[in-house]
């Protein structure tokens, strides 16, 4: 896999609704384009993201042949304490990027 | 209020908004996208270009080549490196005398003082490091060099550019100046200012080239494209950026 753009805010207040926003290169692989002599290019996307909060699962979703590719996602969370959030993304191939950032909850 | 009364309002409301206005009825193809297009290029956390952006700056700093130099030996880090510069391409190339792309000079750099191959043109290394050194340059106007030599390769791509071709018999002129700001079925007809190249394309998904572009319009009207690097296609890139000059590059632009 490649590159991520991941958008976390560096501190929020506690109870704070924040937006948290990824972006990740990926060649999303379909499984149905011809190669041009009867054959398809192998199936290879992304099947599952996955983001923890501290360790704690507040995100994921599986993904299917239809999502474009370099998949953004943004979603909303609940600020409660301080650490590190982690994206996680798995592609068919088994291959997991992991990125990470920090937030300060005051 | 009439249809084209309501029409015209919006309109006018669009291009009133538009980032890329120039006050001299030309516009970058930023004021033809839908607002979610827009938001998207605006958002550095959101537009797929700063990908290659990010990769580009990445190789900046990657030696290459039997001189193990990188782009930053010469041209320094990533965070200085070459500000305005792609605003300035095509150019003359001193030893050559002949015009280059952006693209062309970061493969002439590697040749001579890297001692390294150079890279596939429309390569994903090749648009990340241009995708890299346009990002240097985005906000500043497009300068393309008053240099003399560069006067028959821009009358050659005006030529180009008024030249009908393929099975549909269409010049660029055709569509980009007679009718620009109408459409192609769906699809909005800009005014060809070559302001945000490498574009991340949604049809594409992916990064692409301004020649990526000119292939596509001239398989579009049924004419054989030419060659990535053609001088063609460098002749028609100098008259587009001529034409453009002043306004403001958006590298990596996001295109529908």
């Amino acid at each position: 896999m490649g590159r991520a753009l991941i958008n976390v805010p560096k501190t929020a207040r506690k109870g704070e609704i924040v937006e948290i926003r990824a972006l990740v290169s990926h060649p999303m692989e379909t499984g149905y384009r011809p190669t041009g002599d009867g054959r398809f290019h192998p199936r290879d996307i992304i099947n599952r993201f996955v983001v923890t909060w501290n360790g704690e699962e507040i995100f994921s979703a599986d993904l299917f042949p239809a999502v474009s590719a370099n998949p953004y996602f943004a979603f909303s969370a609940i600020a409660t304490e301080s650490g590190t959030v982690a994206f996680r993304w798995i592609d068919d191939r088994g291959g997991a990027q992991v990125e990470t950032a920090q937030i300060t909850v005051t | 209020m009439t249809r084209r009364g309501v029409l015209a309002a919006a309109l006018a409301a669009a291009l009133a908004t538009a980032a890329a206005a120039q006050g001299d009825g030309r516009l970058s193809g930023f004021a033809f996208m839908g607002p979610d297009t827009q938001a998207m290029q605006k958002d550095d956390t959101a537009n797929p270009g700063m990908l290659w952006v990010a990769e580009g700056e990445a190789l900046w700093s990657q030696p290459a080549g039997q001189s193990g130099r990188s782009c930053a030996s010469c041209h320094g880090e990533a965070a200085q490196a070459l500000p305005g510069v792609a605003a300035r391409y095509p150019a003359i190339d001193d030893a050559t005398g002949e015009a280059v792309t952006l693209d062309g000079r970061i493969n002439l750099c590697r040749q001579r003082n890297q001692q390294a191959p150079p890279l596939a043109l429309e390569g994903r290394d090749m648009l990340s490091l241009s995708a890299f050194v346009g990002h240097r340059s985005r906000g500043m106007p497009i300068d393309p060099p008053d240099d003399p030599r560069l006067a028959p390769v821009r009358e050659r791509g005006e030529a180009l550019y008024r030249l009908r071709q393929g099975q549909l018999n269409f010049s660029c002129a055709n569509c980009h100046d007679d009718n620009a700001g109408g459409r192609l079925g769906a699809a909005p007809i800009p005014q060809a200012h070559p302001t945000g190249y490498p574009i991340y394309r949604l049809e594409w998904q992916a990064v692409g080239s301004l020649q990526r572009r000119l292939r596509n319009c001239l398989t579009g009207v049924r004419a054989e494209p030419f060659a990535y690097g053609a001088p063609e296609l460098t002749a028609l890139e100098a008259y587009l950026a001529s034409r453009a000059r002043g306004m403001e590059l958006e590298t990596p632009a996001v295109r529908p």
